[in-house]
């Protein structure tokens, strides 16, 4: 059974993944997007994370990519990508050769210390995770105590991040261009 | 009756491999600039994958808290970069990262 979840969830990330990188129309490969997304979302439910799961679905696929709707709509850049030209000669080739290597070299590096990962079925405390909640009850605990300081730095980061888009977003009016 | 194999950790983390992989090559590849952030949501999505991964084989839930704080980190990265599109975008109509060398001093 679980078996059966890791291989739809792997095909939807894997094609979704490869929709991305290869369809030419923007809008196309924010949809695959959402496609690698959702089954990102399933393999943390697989996991027994479900507060990363919801917030997963909630976060990335509800808000970052109707983000990336939004500015492709706004800009009216939803024509195609030409993909037939090549303006450096054998990018392509060195990239795929680049990502080759970097998926072998950790794929490598992960057979070859899979006998010092402990053995599933340890997990995150599973008695304690009888209770339904358990999971959002563990992750707040250490949110809340171990990492406040980040977490409170966070807010600070997403203040920044809002008035430096509402900054450089911003249209310029004449009066002021012209100062 | 045939037994049934159990996806271990070590498939995760190499689907999560891959993955980034994928994300690397539409870097490299892809000249839109949305659609080279759109590869770099997949690489953080790979490495979610892996922190969540190993915070269940590892019996730490603090591998789970590090993917919480990259997911914020995302959002903010997203924001401010599709801003700086859009600013780019108002002044050169078309969608391609190779013009941008007219930001060369």
């Amino acid at each position: 059974m679980e078996l059966l979840v890791f291989v739809l969830a792997a095909a939807m990330v894997l094609g979704g993944a490869l929709g991305v990188v290869t369809r030419n129309n923007p809008v196309h490969a924010a949809l695959s997007l959402v496609l690698t997304l959702f089954g990102i979302a399933v393999m943390f439910i697989s996991h027994d994370a479900h507060f990363l799961a919801a917030v997963q679905v909630i976060v990335y696929a509800g808000a970052i990519v109707v983000l990336f709707l939004f500015v492709i709509m706004l800009l009216g850049v939803d024509k195609s990508e030409d993909m037939s030209i090549e303006p450096l000669t054998a990018q392509r080739p060195l990239a795929v050769i680049v990502g080759l290597g970097v998926s072998g070299v950790v794929i490598a590096a992960i057979v070859s210390s899979k006998d010092s990962f402990v053995k599933r079925g340890s997990g995150i405390d599973i008695a304690k995770l009888e209770s339904p909640d358990a999971n959002v009850k563990q992750l707040a605990r250490s949110i809340f105590s171990d990492y406040v300081f980040a977490f409170e730095l966070t807010s600070v980061l997403l203040l920044v991040a809002v008035i430096g888009t509402v900054l450089l977003a911003r249209r310029q009016r004449s009066s002021e261009v012209a100062k | 009756m045939i037994s049934i194999v159990e996806p271990t950790e070590t498939w995760y983390l190499v689907l999560a491999a891959v993955l980034f992989g994928i994300g690397v090559v539409g870097v490299m590849v892809r000249r839109n600039p949305l659609i080279m952030f759109m590869s770099i949501e997949l690489m953080l999505n790979a490495v979610n994958l892996s922190f969540v991964a190993l915070a269940t084989s590892l019996a730490d839930i603090n591998g789970q808290t590090a993917v919480f704080f990259v997911l914020v980190v995302a959002a903010a990265e997203v924001v401010v970069g599709l801003g700086i599109i859009v600013s780019i975008m108002r002044r050169r109509s078309d969608a391609n990262a190779d013009d941008m060398s007219g930001l060369k001093g």
